[in-house]
């Protein structure tokens, strides 16, 4: 099925949750309401006729003062079937940083929401296992979001894990053959 | 602590004393410096650690077309059994507490060799997540820039190491 | 440190069980990935992989350079295969542009491509041996390896890190000697490989130790969303170089192996036979390469000038300070998804223009990232010792995986 047909039968299903569509270097983008992120995405999946089987990733965008929600998470589905492509998007502001986690339909989206939530801070409704990814536990603030400064917060607000290795160092110097 | 020759006072040709510690150092010592380093400098073993990019032009140093085993490096991993520490990679702050873990794991006599622009400085990683050059938290001996360094590369900064090791003095008596 | 305990092995005085740790310096585990196995027995009960032990910050570079100047960390997420990342990261680019890169170029990349791909294939196969306990192989792969480098060298200079493509286009041309030298290594290529096949294809302790072990099947690949060779090992014939051709694949043939068990004995045949179709899509390249530009000729927006114009012509000084501080200036807003088949599988760059010369959003959906996500389903009851045979069959590298 085209991505044009597909916008047509979703709008169908879900009239108004699907609040716009875009189209842009022949990829389709629908923006959709976040709380129904979940019933869209299993008909997308289960509905053999479009039989998006396949996700290929979930991401976030940080619009920070330019768009009024904050957040836009970024979905791309596959139909590895009929070789097509659909973007979803669900705005997602920063007072409720949140949204419904799609591990029910694909396993393979627990990583990209562990990661998604680790570097942007939006919280996956339903995760069975919501912890950060790449950064360390107890790192402080969330690096991909856009008041995060790319250099690090600075040597004042180092991670304490790192703090620690440096203090370590400093500390068996002494024990060191000279050099 | 001891270091190098300046702390030493001759007090008759060919003797030396360390003033304060109770030990005297003839030209045998010499004698035994030169066994001790040629032996040491002839089997360096290096610990297997690949961390990034420079990891697999280090096993390509390994491998058939270059051959590190004629210089007698034999990669190790255990770091109780290698002398050398080859930070080939970036370095991150995540990682950092590993790498001086298994630095000191190791035992004395060690080197640390920063293998590429990332260990030496950071690189073009100027972020929030990774450590600019690794001698912030570990005493660095050789340096090897490149991204990544070539094999040819890695030997020299070997070399180089062997070199500096051949020019030790009393640096047999203290081990742990 | 504070969290010894966190890395060592625990052991309850009333249980049986046992935590062990495996990782991040682990020479099995391909980088610094690291893996908390609750053991009973010899048996994994539960696995839990841990990475972001290289995450150096890729995406936030790269929002912070020009489309120009990010285009090296692309080299520096799948080090083995650089080359397909550069590649990958122009497609997408110059679809974000609205550009194409001419039909020489693209021939040019679709040989490099393949270059890379075998070059890829043969280290994991060289690992993947070892660990398994095959030393030879190691050898005999590595030496093709290094003609592979030997030949990138000669054409751009690096080894490793090439940055060889460009926005529309490559950067220089390839010269006679390069091409012969690629025809002759895809001629010669499929006779190495017996050598390999005779060595581990029909060995008993190879068998052993990949048949029937980590079986993952059609559905799971897929709800996973595994690609590449993981994919295809389970039965999915899904390329993106058949499903969404770029560069000059749909302009030769080649076939797409796919496997039936899923299991790691299965994977490891399909990538025996992808490096067999590689060095064919190599010959063909080489057969069809056609006359003409190298760049587009929109290119320049895109493309610092040569040095030697920089130096002497005003115009092009200009030109090289713009496109340094501003980045291209046409950029439209908009976004693109443009998936390419690496060596590892599917490597999608997600970009978001704002129509300024930076990306205000570069997402980089990394394979290794998504099929380090399955380890806990092939490991889970199954032996300690055949961890090592699901991590190689995997071929991840933990560059790209953790970006």
């Amino acid at each position: 099925m085209e991505p044009l047909q597909v916008v047509e039968f979703l709008r169908e299903e879900f009239t108004d949750d699907i609040l716009e569509t875009e189209e842009f270097r022949g990829q389709m983008t629908l923006y959709v309401k976040k709380d129904r992120i979940v019933d869209i995405c299993r008909f997308l999946h289960d509905e053999p006729s479009m039989a998006f089987k396949y996700i290929r990733d979930i991401t976030a965008v940080d619009w920070m003062d330019k768009k009024d929600k904050r957040f836009e998470v970024v979905y791309h589905l596959y139909s590895i079937k009929f070789k097509e492509m659909i973007r979803l998007k669900a705005a997602v502001s920063e007072r409720d940083c949140s949204i419904e986690s799609l591990t029910s339909i694909w396993r393979g989206a627990d990583w990209h929401e562990r990661e998604c939530y680790d570097l942007f801070g939006i919280t996956f409704k339903g995760h069975p296992d919501h912890r950060r990814i790449l950064m360390p536990d107890d790192w402080e603030g969330h690096p991909l979001r856009k008041d995060y400064p790319v250099k690090g917060p600075g040597p004042d607000h180092e991670w304490p894990g790192f703090q620690e290795v440096l203090e370590d160092a400093e500390r068996l110097k002494e024990h060191e053959w000279e050099r | 602590m001891i270091s190098g020759t300046e702390a030493l006072v001759e007090v008759e040709e060919g003797v030396k004393v360390i003033p304060g510690g109770n030990a005297f150092i003839t030209k045998l010592g010499k004698l035994v410096d030169f066994g001790v380093n040629w032996s040491r400098l002839s089997s360096i073993w290096p610990m297997t650690f690949g961390l990034a990019c420079c990891g697999i032009e280090m096993m390509a140093a390994g491998s058939s077309h270059y051959d590190l085993d004629r210089f007698g490096i034999i990669f190790r991993a255990s770091p109780r059994q290698s002398d050398c520490l080859i930070i080939a990679g970036t370095v991150t702050k995540k990682m950092a507490p590993i790498v001086r873990r298994v630095y000191d794991q190791m035992p004395e006599p060690r080197y640390v060799i920063a293998m590429g622009s990332c260990a030496c400085s950071g690189n073009i990683y100027n972020s929030y997540s990774t450590v600019q050059g690794v001698d912030t938290f570990l005493p660095v001996d050789v340096y090897i820039p490149g991204c990544p360094p070539r094999p040819e590369a890695l030997m020299q900064g070997l070399i180089k190491l062997q070199d500096k090791i051949r020019k030790e003095e009393l640096r047999w008596s203290r081990f742990r | 440190m504070g969290k010894i305990e966190e890395y060592t092995v625990k052991r309850d005085a009333d249980r049986t069980d046992l935590k062990l740790n495996m990782g991040p310096q682990h020479p099995a585990t391909h980088g610094v990935l690291r893996l908390e196995l609750d053991l009973d027995g010899e048996i994994i009960r539960k696995c839990t992989p841990h990475i972001g032990y290289l995450h150096r910050g890729t995406e936030k570079l790269g929002e912070d350079r020009t489309y120009i100047s990010a285009l090296p960390l692309t080299d520096r997420l799948d080090y083995i295969a650089s080359m397909n990342n550069n590649i990958g990261y122009c497609v997408a680019v110059e679809k974000l542009f609205g550009i194409e890169a001419p039909e020489r170029a693209k021939y040019i990349r679709t040989m490099c491509a393949e270059l890379g791909r075998i070059s890829s294939h043969l280290l994991w196969l060289a690992t993947h041996a070892l660990d398994i306990g095959a030393m030879t192989v190691f050898l005999y792969a590595f030496r093709e390896r290094a003609m592979i480098m030997e030949m990138f060298e000669k054409l751009t200079g690096a080894r490793l890190t090439v940055s060889y493509p460009r926005i529309g286009g490559v950067r220089n041309d390839v010269t006679q000697e390069f091409i012969d030298r690629a025809h002759a290594f895809a001629d010669e290529f499929p006779t190495h490989m017996e050598e390999y096949e005779t060595l581990i294809d029909q060995n008993r302790i190879w068998l052993k130790r990949t048949k029937g072990i980590g079986i993952i099947t059609a559905d799971e690949a897929i709800n996973w969303g595994l690609s590449g060779p993981m994919i295809r090992g389970s039965g999915i014939a899904y390329d993106i170089r058949k499903h969404e051709p770029y560069d000059a694949y749909k302009d030769v043939e080649f076939e797409v192996p796919i496997g039936t068990e899923g299991d790691v004995y299965d994977r490891y045949r399909v990538r025996m036979i992808e490096l067999r179709q590689s060095a064919l899509i190599i010959k063909q390249c080489v057969e069809k390469l056609p006359r003409g530009a190298i760049l587009d000729p929109n290119a320049p927006k895109f493309t610092l000038p040569p040095k030697e114009r920089v130096m002497t012509d005003m115009e092009s000084l200009i030109h090289q300070f713009v496109l340094i501080t501003k980045g291209p200036m046409t950029a439209q807003e908009g976004e693109v998804y443009v998936a390419t088949e690496l060596p590892k599988g599917e490597f999608g760059y997600y970009f978001v223009s704002d129509g300024s010369g930076k990306p205000y959003r570069m997402r980089l959906r990394a394979p290794s990232f998504v099929h380090a996500s399955v380890l806990p389903l092939m490991c889970e009851g199954g032996l300690i010792a055949d961890v090592i045979a699901n991590i190689g069959t995997l071929d991840i590298v933990l560059g790209e995986c953790d970006r």
